[in-house]
């Protein structure tokens, strides 16, 4: 009892029980009394004018119960989906903002776009239904590639950007740049894709929604990473519902990776037609269906230069960027390539110079948003694939180069708009050489040079920013939402507590990390506490899930909220103790008075609280519940060294990670378990993008060519190695934890280091993600690169 | 899926008079291409015949010269016999290479070579050994079996019954997989006997198909350097995303020779 260091203690998660055995209520598994069942029916073109949606048949057919289309919602004055950051161009201009219809509005843009929903009585019958819908295309030509459609005479996706361009956004100091680059000794210059990704959550999204009669109220079940954003939007600026009679509930969801942070056109039409249809309304993706119509990720065109002086210090850098936002506006898509990508190219390095322009195009496609790393894998890949490439260019070593640059001093301010509070880039990169032993890399090369095999060693140093924050500069920025955390502490009467949390777990295990914390700082038991989220009735307020933040910023929370329950405490314990206040410390798990035994146990203290028969009640309020809401002052900086290996075969091409490392400073952490797991899951993520995951659209249809997994290749586990992780702390200076965040680094530093080493192993210069066997072997073709033995 | 009508086979004759009457009706073997297929609506058969309670349509026969595997024998068993890892080691890896797990516990010998996928790897080793499909109608040699993309010279109402697989003297089968599917980009099968030398080549064409240069090389020398140089052209071969057809055609001869390889280990 109490005193129990919790936190740092590797402990197996609360949550994992139900879901092992199946215990798990995920929004599918809720059928409501009267539930009706929903389909879409999606564009089966890229891009296409409606001429008419003929639904007499369908209506017909077996269990139908209503069939919407765009014209339904356009009469009811649905609005279409906003978009949650106004980015500002160069010239000043707010960015080109086209509507995103919940249901097509006399057009498809893309392969997917929602044009019906069919509610019947069965998910069968409202398939067979969906089929039956006939609806008159007039197909137009499509533009899927983000280069192309800048082009002159491509075909415009949207009328009120004839270019196809969303924006022409900059930043940082151009001139400077260009002056540095005119007397630099040396430039590097890559130009590059940074491939489209799929997100492939394993349950696919899914919205249940129920009206009542007899308050006038909603309830919508979703599988959200932020059911208070989802409600926030819907209500204020789609549906225009009072946002007290809707309740949004995020139960089980599975795993999110940033798709399922936005408000979407499924989740909207099912809220509104349950009144319309008095039944509740379920719809589920399927994994087809998932492909098409989830947010998908990165998709960026890149030419980046890195001016360096002889010695290899590098003096500007200087990137520009088209960013494929596809075909609308999804929730957070204009702030990915802009806010969370270019003010991450600093790195790790005191470049003192960096300008960077992004162009926005709107095509053919999937909406794309963030997806776990969000603009920070994009600038990572940038930067840590140019440094590479400029020590191999100046025939320095790839190590040596960085420790040249590395930003040694904190607070650093960057010339890209952020505040690095602190760091320690040399500890996590020499730790990361000795747990890869690259000291004995040349022995193994050598050896599998005599196996046919082509080895190489790729490094990836990178940053991330988590915790996007503080509200107010997000705000300067063009967020249109805050940015803090919520936070609750319900002590009842008996001492055992239950805490509210707006960020909200769908793989994270935030109930096992966040009881650490409680625990921890109740000095109480773990099984004590118990962690809620993802229910706008029962959380006060939440900012959900996204950006690696929940520690750092929904901990935060949850920590201010405990300090005035202790603080209250302290009063209470003070009056029983007939002690001053000052006199009081909290100590494992009991309030004492200093220098003496007298103390009373912190369920002595709630249940005075609660049954206050001996209670201040002149100067205190009875019970022992608090909450607090947490701004945070600055991102936090999440920083590592990524070390990864690779064996190719030159006659298939085929390339095999053999060692990984990645070495991460996270900050103080809370459970090393979690952590590590979260570490292996943003490594294969990262993998997966650098070596088999690539989204692609034909280019002249637009169909998605890689709309399953026989096309999509998600990495498996013998796709990876078994990874060596270690971490080093330099505690986040801003926030009570002393907590970075851990989600997404593994995805962010990954590729370049992939792609590094695979750039090593075969001496050239560059080679397009993912590396398929099919693209390696052609570079071997190219380059005549035969196995050395 | 669409709705359909589903009944149990009592006998082979009894589903076989099924599917002749009808042309809308599948027999339902291990379901691994099928019901995928009915899942995603891509197919719609009016009635299915499920052949899984016909128990003399499942398992293994081995003597000196010859290995019978039942039609409705599952993969998992095939690549855990005792008796096909003795006689054809080289069989029960390729069935034991099959899909997934999931795949292998429930798909079939008769359904894969029915289905005809042209990246499934059985072709390959069935007429790589040359063996002899049975049906209830008749006996095809593998040479006559294999027609074209999901074409075999089953005719209406015909259904596999065993396949039977003469012992080679050594063999291997090397697969290159589409990393996404994990279906045989290219898939080789070499098979060394007393008539001579045989390489079937799956995945990388319409249809699985021998490459008379190699046998003829490696019938002068079964060694890996014999086939090393033979280049198959590209000319009718698969090109998609993953594989281009002279990268397909690369990899024939680059898994030809691992076959080799492996059968000399």
């Amino acid at each position: 009892m109490g005193a129990t260091p919790y936190i740092g203690a590797a402990i197996k998660r609360k949550e994992d029980y139900r879901f092992l055995v199946g215990a798990g209520n995920y929004t599918d598994d809720i059928a409501l009394p009267g539930q009706t069942y929903a389909c879409f029916v999606r564009s089966p073109h890229a891009h296409a004018k409606i001429k008419a949606i003929r639904k007499d048949k369908a209506l017909k057919a077996p269990g139908v119960v209503a069939i919407f289309t765009g014209d339904d919602l356009a009469e009811a004055k649905v609005n279409g989906l906003p978009c949650g950051w106004l980015i500002t161009d160069v010239n000043g201009q707010p960015m080109k903002e086209p509507p995103h219809p919940c249901l097509a509005q006399g057009k498809v843009r893309h392969v997917g776009d929602q044009v019906a929903v069919v509610i019947a009585e069965s998910t069968q019958q409202a398939k067979d239904a969906a089929e039956m819908v006939q609806v008159d295309y007039d197909v137009l030509p499509a533009v899927v590639r983000a280069g192309e459609a800048r082009k002159k005479g491509a075909p415009v996706v949207h009328d009120i950007a004839p270019d196809n361009i969303c924006y022409i956004w900059g930043l940082g100091d151009k001139a400077a740049v260009d002056k540095a680059f005119s007397s630099a000794a040396h430039v590097t210059t890559l130009e590059f894709i940074n491939n489209r990704l799929i997100p492939n959550a394993i349950e696919p999204r899914a919205a249940n929604a129920t009206y009542s009669r007899a308050d006038d109220s909603y309830t919508l079940y979703v599988a959200s990473q932020n059911p208070h954003v989802e409600r926030l939007l819907m209500t204020a600026f789609v549906l225009g519902l009072p946002e007290h009679k809707v309740r949004v509930v995020a139960p089980d969801v599975g795993g999110g990776f940033g798709s399922k942070i936005y408000l979407y056109a499924e989740d909207v039409v099912m809220t509104w037609a349950t009144k319309k249809i008095n039944r509740p309304v379920k719809w589920t993706a399927e994994r087809s269906e998932s492909f098409v119509s989830d947010a998908h990720g990165r998709d960026h065109v890149t030419k980046a230069e890195l001016a360096l002086d002889a010695s290899g210090k590098f003096l500007a850098m200087r990137v520009t960027t088209t960013a494929n936002m596809g075909a609308y506006l999804s929730t957070f898509a204009s702030c990915i390539p802009t806010i969370l990508y270019a003010t991450l190219l600093a790195g790790q390095y005191t470049t003192p110079a960096i300008y960077a322009e992004v162009t926005a195009v709107f095509t053919n496609t999937a909406p794309v948003d963030a997806y776990r790393g969000a603009g920070r894998p994009e600038a990572t890949y940038v930067v840590e694939r140019l440094v590479e490439t400029a020590a191999r260019e100046m025939k320095m070593n790839p190590v040596e180069i960085r420790r040249r640059n590395f930003i040694t001093s904190f607070p650093y301010q960057t010339p890209v708009a952020l505040l690095y509070d602190t760091g320690n880039y040399e500890a996590t990169l020499a730790e990361s050489l000795k747990v890869a032993d690259v000291a004995g890399f040349s022995a193994r090369k050598a050896d599998a040079a005599r196996r046919g095999k082509l080895r190489g060693l790729g490094y990836s140093c990178y940053i991330e920013a988590c915790g996007i924050a503080p509200s107010n500069v997000a705000g300067a920025l063009g967020a249109r939402a805050g940015l803090f955390e919520a936070g609750e502490v319900r002590v009842h009467p008996t001492g055992k507590v239950t805490v509210f949390t707006g960020s909200h777990s769908h793989g994270q295990g935030h109930e096992t990390t966040f009881a650490q914390v409680v625990a921890d700082r109740l000095g109480i038991p773990m099984d004590d506490v118990d962690i809620v989220h993802g229910d706008t009735s029962k959380v006060l307020f939440g900012m959900g899930t996204y950006g690696s933040r929940s520690i750092a910023v929904g901990g935060a929370a949850i920590v201010k909220a405990l300090d005035k329950v202790v603080a209250k405490g302290k009063k209470i314990a003070a009056h029983l103790l007939e002690a001053a206040e000052a006199d009081i410390e909290f100590k494992d798990g009991a309030f004492v008075v200093k220098g003496t035994d007298k103390k009373k146990a912190f369920a002595e203290v709630s249940l005075a609280a609660y049954v206050p028969h001996n209670y201040p009640l002149d100067k205190l309020e009875p019970g022992l519940n608090e909450n607090a809401f947490y701004d945070p002052a600055n991102f936090t900086f999440p920083a590592g060294s990524h070390i990864c290996e690779v064996e190719v075969d030159p006659d298939t091409g085929t390339v095999k990670v053999v060692n990984f490392t990645a070495v991460d400073d996270f900050g103080k952490i809370i459970n090393p378990m979690i952590v590590e797991g979260q570490v292996h899951g943003g490594l294969t993520q990262g993998i997966g993008q650098a070596l088999t995951e690539g989204c692609h659209y034909d280019p002249q249809s637009g169909q998605l060519v890689t709309g399953s997994y026989l096309d999509y290749c998600m990495p498996r586990a013998d796709d990876v190695p078994a990874y060596k992780v270690g971490t080093k702390e330099t505690p986040c200076t801003h926030n009570p934890l002393g907590v970075k965040g851990c989600g997404e680094a593994g995805a962010i530093g990954a590729p370049a280091a992939l792609i590094n080493a695979i750039t090593d192993a075969l001496g050239v210069k560059d080679i397009e993600m993912p590396a398929t066997p099919q693209r390696v072997w052609r570079v071997c073709q190219e380059n005549r690169i035969k196995a050395a033995a | 899926m669409y709705s359909f009508k589903y009944q149990k086979a009592k006998s082979v004759d009894d589903a076989a008079k099924v599917i002749s009457k009808n042309a809308d009706a599948k027999v339902l073997a291990g379901g691994q291409s099928l019901v995928a297929a009915m899942k995603l609506r891509l197919a719609h058969p009016t009635d299915i015949v499920d052949l899984g309670t016909i128990r003399e349509l499942s398992g293994i026969k081995a003597d000196k010269s010859a290995v019978t595997i039942g039609a409705m024998t599952r993969h998992a068993e095939v690549a855990a016999s005792a008796e096909v890892k003795k006689a054809i080691p080289a069989l029960a890896a390729l069935a034991g290479g099959i899909g997934d797990r999931q795949v292998r516990n429930m798909g079939t010998i008769g359904g894969s070579l029915a289905n005809n996928d042209p990246a499934a790897d059985y072709p390959a080793g069935v007429l790589g050994l040359a063996a002899t499909i049975i049906t209830n109608k008749r006996k095809i040699s593998a040479d006559e079996f294999f027609k074209g993309l999901y074409e075999t010279a089953l005719a209406q109402g015909e259904i596999i019954t065993a396949v039977s697989f003469p012992v080679p003297k050594r063999a291997a089968y090397t697969k290159f997989k589409n990393p996404a599917s994990r279906y045989a980009i290219v898939g080789v099968f070499v098979a060394e006997s007393g008539s001579g030398v045989r390489v079937a080549v799956t995945g990388a064409g319409p249809c699985v198909f021998r490459v008379p240069e190699m046998e003829k090389a490696l019938a002068a020398k079964f060694a890996p350097e014999s086939v090393a140089n033979i280049k198959v052209p590209d000319k009718n071969l698969n090109s998609d995303l993953h594989a281009k057809a002279d990268y397909r055609a690369h990899l024939i001869t680059v898994m030809a020779r691992r076959a080799v390889e492996a059968a000399l280990k």
